[in-house]
């Protein structure tokens, strides 16, 4: 397998299908490493990654680490519970200093958009985004169009809901950006407030009408919705939103009765998401997040140029 | 006072109707003669000017020369030596200072460092406010008598409309242009860049347009209403550009400014330069649509000047994330280069038109008169290499700060020389300090 001709992992708008390809075969191919008993081989041996995190996010951060140490690698978590600001250091500056410790790989979260790009430029290392303000969250986009090709076999023409806070979400972005590339019909559904604009090049609609998206679709994404979006007056009541936009068995019935269920979690059960849907037979969540270790592990094994995978 | 022979140069000075071919002597700072194989006097300097136009110099209405308090990002040295060097004979600096300029001795410093340290007129304005705070109104009376040429709390709107409104009434007596940044902070909230379809795509927070053409409007109201002069900064929206229009139309006092970058720019430049923050400026770079807009506005007289809105900014305050980085660019070195790429040689306005618009209607906004190219007038010139094709360079740029989305860029027209009372400032782009 031949590795990835860039440095870094920034967002699925700027990727290839070549590309996104040979990381879904590889994750595929990696895959199973995580399944066997002994999970560990020494592919990436003495790389050194570090996961920097800017905001909270114990899933991803746990995801990254876990494919880094499943590979061999070795890993620093480093979280920065107040900004760069706030503490006194540059972005720029936190990151020369751990490449001066001679990592390999920045796994960035930040709260803005842009940041690993800016971290992308000052650096020798390869950035992955592992979430960066309301852009993109690559790693997230792949995971879920890894569980989508493993069930459906492929992307194209298929119709894809994604319900919720598009506005805000960079998981949505990832998705739009990466199944659009493969001419999946995508769909956004969720209260005015909270849709995203702007993507119609990308052949996006868009609904206030959650019925509409759903109607015969392929793929129910369920974004999580930010509670504090309520005071900051985008929503009324919590219960409202459940009311006209939340995911419930009636309203997945409107899909495809083989239609997967996804959410990129945690999840707000009862608003965005009942119980039963997300317990229900076509919730794939679970799948998503083995998934994600093995596509991160893929895109380490990619970047860091390791041998053969085991 | 040196004596200065121009030799052969266009002369075109579309107020004073003059559009020929000539020599032109100055002498004691003010023009002596102009005519055709003037003899240059013992110990004249001599620029040959043939192929070249020669222009009443340009003035800025809208710069940030950072004093007082922050002489890290910019001083009056290197602040009019970037205007010089961009063909600038006069600039109007902004009150938003450490300290804000909210009172007369403040001015009066301004003007003295000015006679002191400038290479060019330097014309201070005052704030709207004490502390550009947005509550009361500052000593607008005794900052007019030190020499303020306007008020503005620019870099900040007037949030109250009754403040802005009781700000023109008392302006008005003093026939003081009133300069307003618009703005609705509620709606610009922390936003970054342009809300549309780029900033959706990027990810960043979006400052609408109509968070400076709710304020456009109120302006106009209320310049209808009080007929004050009411002067529009910066502005950058299609609607502004009507609404502008339309107060015009219904007889406001209202004048109105575009900057370079809101004519050449786009918010798609935040993509291309993959979230450069030489491209983060306020009001933001809009759209298409407006751009276009505002290239009509520019050709058919609605928008009155074209000013930089320079904003020198250390690199510490602009090599960080986006949303974090201060808002604003350089606009002084690249202007004129810009004006005549983008809008003289692909025919959006005529080198007359473009002479209105960076040099006498600047100066009839601050209530000076214009510079002349006439015997007897003060020697204010800028001098115009149509023909030449540079690229800007952050090294040879006289400002303190570099945060010009436009460098490495190539432009065809160039300020060739500069001349400040009857002094050479600059010959081919490099500064004369003395
Ligand atoms: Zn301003």
């Amino acid at each position: 397998m031949a590795g990835l001709a860039r440095k870094d992992i920034l967002g699925l708008q700027e990727m290839t299908v070549e590309e996104i390809d040979l990381i879904l075969d590889t994750a595929e191919a990696l895959k199973d490493l995580a399944t066997r008993p002994i999970k560990k081989v020494p592919t990436l041996r003495g790389k050194a990654i570090v996961t920097l995190f800017y905001e909270n996010s114990t899933r991803t951060a746990r995801s990254f680490e876990l494919a880094a140490k499943y590979l061999g690698a070795d890993v620093i978590n480093v979280s920065a519970a107040t900004s760069s600001v706030q503490k006194g250091e540059t972005l720029k500056d936190t990151a020369r200093n751990l490449e001066a410790m001679g990592i390999d790989a920045v796994v960035v979260r930040h709260s803005m958009g842009g940041a690993p790009h800016l971290l992308a430029r000052a650096l020798r290392a390869s950035v992955i985004n592992a979430g960066d303000g309301l852009h993109e969250h690559p790693t997230q986009g792949l995971l879920d169009m890894l569980t989508i090709r493993q069930r459906k076999g492929g992307f194209k023409g298929l119709k894809v809901a994604i319900v919720g806070d598009s506005y805000h979400s960079r998981v949505a972005r990832s998705n739009i950006y990466g199944l659009s590339k493969y001419g999946a019909e995508i769909w956004l559904a969720g209260p005015s407030t909270l849709l995203a604009r702007g993507f119609e090049a990308y052949g996006v609609r868009t609904t206030t009408r959650v019925e509409e998206a759903l109607e015969g679709a392929d793929v129910v994404n369920v974004l999580r919705l930010q509670l504090e979006r309520q005071e900051k007056g985008l929503f009324p009541t919590v219960a409202e939103y459940h009311k006209f936009w939340g995911v419930t068995e009636a309203r997945l019935r409107l899909a495809k009765p083989d239609a997967l269920l996804m959410h990129p979690g945690p999840m707000n059960r009862g608003v965005e998401i009942s119980t039963a849907v997300a317990d229900g037979a076509q919730s794939v969540i679970t799948e998503q997040v083995t998934n994600g270790v093995a596509v991160r592990m893929a895109l380490l094994y990619l970047l860091l140029g390791g041998g053969e995978p085991a | 006072m040196s004596t200065l022979l121009i030799r052969n140069g266009r002369l075109l000075d579309p107020a004073s109707r003059v559009d020929r071919v000539a020599d032109l002597l100055v002498v004691g700072g003010r023009i002596r003669a102009i005519g055709t194989d003037l003899p240059a006097p013992e110990g004249a300097a001599v620029i040959d000017a043939t192929g070249k136009v020669v222009a009443p110099g340009f003035i800025d209405v809208h710069v940030h020369l950072r004093v007082p308090g922050q002489e890290y990002k910019e001083d009056m040295r290197t602040g009019t030596a970037a205007a010089v060097r961009g063909g600038f004979v006069g600039v109007v600096c902004m009150p938003n200072t450490r300290p804000v300029v909210d009172s007369a001795p403040l001015v009066s410093y301004l003007v003295d460092l000015a006679a002191r340290e400038g290479l060019c007129r330097v014309w201070p304005t005052g704030a709207i406010t004490k502390g550009s705070k947005g509550e009361e109104l500052a000593e607008i009376g005794e900052m007019y008598e030190a020499g303020a040429c306007a008020i503005t709390d620019d870099g900040r709107p007037v949030d109250r409309a009754e403040t802005m409104r009781q700000a023109m009434i008392y302006a008005s007596q003093f026939d003081l242009p009133v300069m307003d940044h618009c703005e609705d902070k509620s709606l610009s909230g922390s936003g970054c860049m342009h809300e549309g379809r780029v900033s959706s795509a990027l990810g960043l927070k979006g400052i609408p347009s109509a968070s400076e053409e709710v304020h456009v409007a109120r302006n106009i109201l209320l310049a209808l209403e009080t007929g004050a002069r009411v002067h529009i900064q910066h502005l950058s929206s299609r609607r502004s550009v009507d609404l502008v229009r339309w107060g015009k139309a219904l007889g406001a006092r209202v004048t109105a400014e575009a900057t370079p970058h809101h004519f050449t720019l786009t918010d798609q430049a935040v993509a291309d330069m993959a979230y450069s923050t030489n491209t983060k400026m306020n009001p933001p770079l809009r759209e298409e649509a407006d751009r276009q807009a505002i290239l009509e506005g520019i050709a058919d007289g609605t928008i009155d000047v074209i000013a930089t809105d320079h904003a020198p900014h250390h690199i510490d305050e602009k090599d960080v994330e986006y949303p974090l980085a201060a808002f604003g660019i350089t606009g002084l070195e690249t202007a004129v280069g810009l004006a005549l790429d983008r809008l003289v040689r692909p025919g959006v306005i005529s080198l007359e038109q473009l002479i209105l618009l960076m040099s006498t209607r600047p100066a009839q906004l601050i209530r000076r008169t214009p510079p002349a190219l006439t015997e007897g007038a003060e020697a204010d010139i800028t001098i115009l290499d149509l023909d030449r094709t540079w690229t800007v360079r952050a090294e040879e740029m006289a400002s303190k700060s570099k945060n010009s989305p436009f460098i490495g860029w190539t432009l065809t027209g160039a300020p060739h020389a500069t001349v400040v009372g009857g002094r050479l400032r600059m010959l081919e782009m490099k500064v004369i300090a003395e």
